[in-house]
């Protein structure tokens, strides 16, 4: 049976659409999930995607965090259910306290927008199982606030505990602390990442199809799970 | 009517990139004497009962301010106060 993986669409998202796509070249079937409806309608997984919920107002991510759909992810994600947020839904998964840490404004102050080097450091996610550890991918970053902070006690369990995901190589392109990309949960489901891996599943609109292994990998998960 | 001010401020010991631009352009003014600038926010909250400022406490937690960034402080400003930024 074809996994469903669903992906949400706040006001503002914008990525939303390439996410489906890249579900569906991955080889699940894409399912759209609206914010303001808290029914999951039985997706196997999650993708936030992208964009300026809510106009970014206040905070990026703070007024999505209460969306209907989020409080029901909230849940399910708690219960195991994969939830991979890119960009705007790093954030919003970190407001939302699925993450640790916080995203603040570019430590540059300028939006960056390039093709950046990652280097995988944890291939036991839900979301990354397809890769090896150590792996470098390139995948494109736009943001204007990336900049990962944690306190240091924070930091160190995230490194302790093997859940820094992704780190910036060649530069680190907003400031993010020891140069955090991407992060997950304790148990490995929940990856929030601040580069695009939507963006890199086709040679005509990517810089590579290194972003398509995190779409397969949770089809990987989901086959490996039990029902 | 009394509103409930909320103002949130970054914690020291997060960067304020924002504030540091400033504090950069201020030499181009002609001032010299400012050692740091941090930049914040600040929301006025009206009740439509009395002021409630353990209610604006618990929002400036949950939603105005992020805990693991930010500080906050809630305070009641008077009807006849004026907030007029200019003055």
């Amino acid at each position: 049976m074809t996994a469903r993986v669903g992906v949400v669409t706040f006001p503002g998202s914008l990525d939303d659409g390439d996410a489906a796509r890249a579900v569906r070249i991955a080889g699940a079937e894409p399912v759209r999930l609206w914010h303001g409806d808290p029914e999951l309608h039985g997706v196997d997984a999650v993708v936030l995607p992208g964009g300026f919920s809510y106009g970014d107002y206040l905070r990026c991510g703070a007024i999505a965090r209460f969306a209907p759909v989020m409080e029901t992810i909230v849940d399910a994600a708690r219960g195991g259910l994969p939830v991979l947020g890119i960009c705007n839904g790093f954030q919003i998964l970190c407001e939302a306290h699925l993450l640790p840490g916080a995203l603040t404004r570019n430590q540059h102050l300028h939006f960056r927008n390039r093709d950046q080097i990652l280097r995988i450091e944890s291939a036991g996610t839900a979301w990354t199982n397809t890769f090896q550890p150590g792996q470098e991918v390139l995948i494109p970053v736009k943001n204007g606030e990336g900049c990962y902070v944690a306190d240091t006690a924070t930091l160190d369990q995230l490194e302790a505990e093997g859940r820094v995901v992704a780190r910036y190589l060649g530069g680190n392109p907003n400031g993010s602390q020891r140069d955090i990309a991407a992060i997950t949960n304790q148990a490995g489901n929940v990856v929030g990442i601040m580069p695009h891996p939507e963006h890199a599943v086709e040679a005509l609109t990517g810089p590579s199809l290194d972003g398509l292994g995190f779409f397969t990998s949770v089809l990987k998960h989901l086959v490996g799970a039990p029902a | 009517m009394p509103r409930v001010v909320v103002d949130v401020m970054l914690k020291p010991e997060i960067l304020d990139p924002q504030g540091q631009a400033v504090a950069n352009a201020l030499p181009r003014l002609g001032v010299s004497d400012v050692a740091s600038v941090r930049i914040g926010r600040r929301i006025e909250i009206e009740f439509t009962g009395e002021p409630d400022l353990d209610r604006a406490r618990e929002i400036a937690d949950k939603l105005l301010a992020n805990p693991v960034i930010e500080d906050f402080t809630v305070r009641l400003v008077e009807a006849d106060e004026t907030v007029d930024a200019r003055q």
